[in-house]
């Protein structure tokens, strides 16, 4: 018999953890949901909270369990949780657009093809799509400052590869399960190489060492590949040429 | 003052507590992997436990100082010598201009930690002085480099350890996802004795079994979810991994349970080949564990004794002149 699981559900994780998670997939509005509720949470401003984040899903709050019991913090929550209806929450604001040239396909990305091939697209077709496609930061992380972004067309609900890429360059824009990932660092990947930018997730060397928060949203616009070592040879902020615009709440 | 390295081992970090407050960036904590080891060394040398130190997995190196420079070793001990003269482990020292300060290779545990006065000044990123070696922030320690330090500390001191070098029981609590993992499955996961396995660096230790692995139900359709150091995180062959301080911060292999905090240095101690044991504790043992570990770590600076010069107590004993001039008549 399978067990019915009622959302949201509040888990404990490990010794100072608290875990909400809205479903068992990523869906649109639960990923909503869990920004919104870690904003929330954020808002109330608790002693002994330490660092909270959102996942696809959820919402990780974690906390010194000594200053802030677990049953205290799991009430405090409740209360915050039974306010709304959290899978209809706004985005949370100061959100921008951030706009990434990218090079499809050629021996950059060589991984275009079967991807457009498991869609059931043409090439052409793919890049168009995936160009015109205005995906949101759903979380940030696996590596530093690097976002997981979607939802992508149900025609990219493609599956990962069986086999590891042995490694793919910072900047990679990767496919799988109508989600990209752009890779912060070169990294081994069971996910479709499909474009390539030169834009950094993670700089450093800067002030603001992070691109991106959760939330805002990206676009992949397609260039060649003389484009992109134009802007590998003039740019040199980490941005690939992006441009960036405020999202209006 | 400077500390030179004329000569390093291959995985050699500057490390303090490492940084909080970025996991919703994708990074994870750092920090040292025994984090007792910090406390030791900042109460052997009198100073705050944040400062930060060389972490040396497996291999010390060789150093000289450009000014006199007090330090202290922690951690898993290590053969260590100053000019060719064995030096006591879990002390604080003296080292003078040109002299050499060696440490080998370690004798019992993982990680052995070099502490400075004053803590070792290097540049602070996000708020630690802490290398993240796959988050590519800072670098490994390498022959040539120079670990400037900025204070003066107390020497001449030694601290009583504890043996925390060779594996043993790790207490844990149940996670979110432990209850993915059938009772049997979990019975045996405490029932077994797990050895360490040869895979180990920062982000995790690998850790081996006789018998079948322990799987979870839907082992491969799981949503990505946060992780947290000191998960025990089974892969798809079931073989479990400690996560250490460099982990990544969520993943889609679950986890079965997850080591406390106070257990973290036990766990990152333990030597390739040497046993562990898990045992399950419940979140109310777990917080009255955690504060006696915190209540021990407010105490460690009262437990400092001086290094005594007893003969009992220098194990170096032979390597002293002790007959200095006795052997020929011209000295």
């Amino acid at each position: 018999m399978k067990q019915v699981i009622k959302f949201p559900l509040m888990r404990s994780v490990g010794f100072d953890g608290l875990l909400v998670t809205f479903a068992d997939t990523m869906t649109e509005s639960s990923n909503r949901a869990a920004l919104a509720l870690r904003s929330a949470v954020e808002h109330l401003d608790l002693d002994g909270v330490i660092e909270t984040s959102a996942s696809l899903a959820s919402t990780y709050i974690r906390f010194d369990p000594r200053q802030l019991p677990h049953s205290r913090i799991k009430g405090q929550v409740q209360q915050v949780l039974d306010q709304r209806n959290w899978y209809d929450a706004p985005l949370p604001s100061g959100r921008r657009l951030i706009q990434v040239p990218t090079v499809y396909g050629t021996d950059l990305a060589p991984q275009l093809d079967e991807a457009a091939a498991a869609a059931g697209l043409s090439t052409d077709e793919a890049i168009e799509r995936l160009g015109q496609s205005r995906v949101r930061v759903l979380t940030i992380g696996f590596a530093p400052g690097q976002p997981y972004l979607g939802p992508l067309g149900p025609e990219f609900n493609i599956p990962r590869l069986k086999e590891l890429t042995p490694i793919v360059p910072e900047g990679a824009l990767v496919l799988a399960i109508s989600q990209f990932v752009l890779f912060s660092g070169p990294t081994p990947t069971g996910w479709r190489h499909v474009g390539q930018t030169a834009f950094r997730c993670f700089r450093p060397e800067m002030t603001q060492s992070f691109a991106l928060n959760p939330g805002d949203e990206m676009q992949f616009v397609p260039i060649s590949r003389d484009d992109l070592e134009d802007i590998r040879a003039t740019c040199t902020d980490g941005s690939g040429g992006a441009t960036c615009t405020e999202i209006p709440s | 003052m400077t500390l030179a390295v004329h000569r390093i081992g291959p995985a050699c970090t500057i490390q303090d507590q490492g940084r909080t407050g970025y996991l919703d960036q994708g990074l994870s904590r750092s920090g040292a992997a025994d984090a007792l080891a910090l406390y030791e060394g900042a109460a052997l040398l009198g100073q705050s436990p944040t400062c930060a130190a060389l972490e040396m997995a497996g291999m010390g190196g060789e150093f000289e100082a450009t000014a006199p420079t007090a330090f202290a070793l922690t951690g898993a001990p290590m053969q260590a010598s100053v000019d060719g003269s064995p030096i006591a482990w879990d002390a604080s020292h003296l080292l003078e201009p040109g002299q050499r300060l060696v440490i080998g290779s370690v004798l019992q545990g993982s990680y052995g930690y070099l502490h400075l006065g004053g803590g070792i000044d290097a540049e602070v990123f996000l708020g630690s002085r802490s290398t993240h070696l796959t988050a590519r922030i800072g670098q490994a320690v390498q022959a040539g480099d120079l670990l400037p330090a900025t204070g003066t500390g107390r020497t001449g001191m030694k601290l009583r350890t504890d043996d925390r070098f060779s594996g043993g029981v790790l207490r844990v609590v149940a996670s979110f996802q432990t209850s993915l993992f059938d009772d049997e499955t979990l019975a045996r996961f405490t029932q077994t004795d797990f050895r360490r396995g040869a895979r180990a660096n920062r982000m995790g230790m690998q850790l081996d079994s006789e018998g079948e692995g322990f799987a979870a139900k839907g082992q491969l359709n799981i949503l990505s979810e946060v992780i947290t150091p000191g998960d025990i995180q089974m892969t798809g062959s079931g073989n479990p991994f400690i996560l250490l301080p460099e982990c990544q911060t969520t993943g889609g292999y679950p986890r079965i349970a997850t080591v406390l905090p106070c257990d973290m240095p036990r766990a990152a101690q333990t030597p390739a080949g040497a046993q562990v044991r898990f045992q399950f504790v419940t979140l109310e043992q777990a917080v009255a564990l955690q504060s006696a570990y915190a209540a021990d770590l407010a105490r460690l600076p009262g437990h400092v004794e001086p290094l005594v010069r007893d003969p009992h107590d220098i194990p170096d004993l032979l390597s002293y002149q002790l007959i200095s001039g006795m052997i020929s008549a011209t000295d």
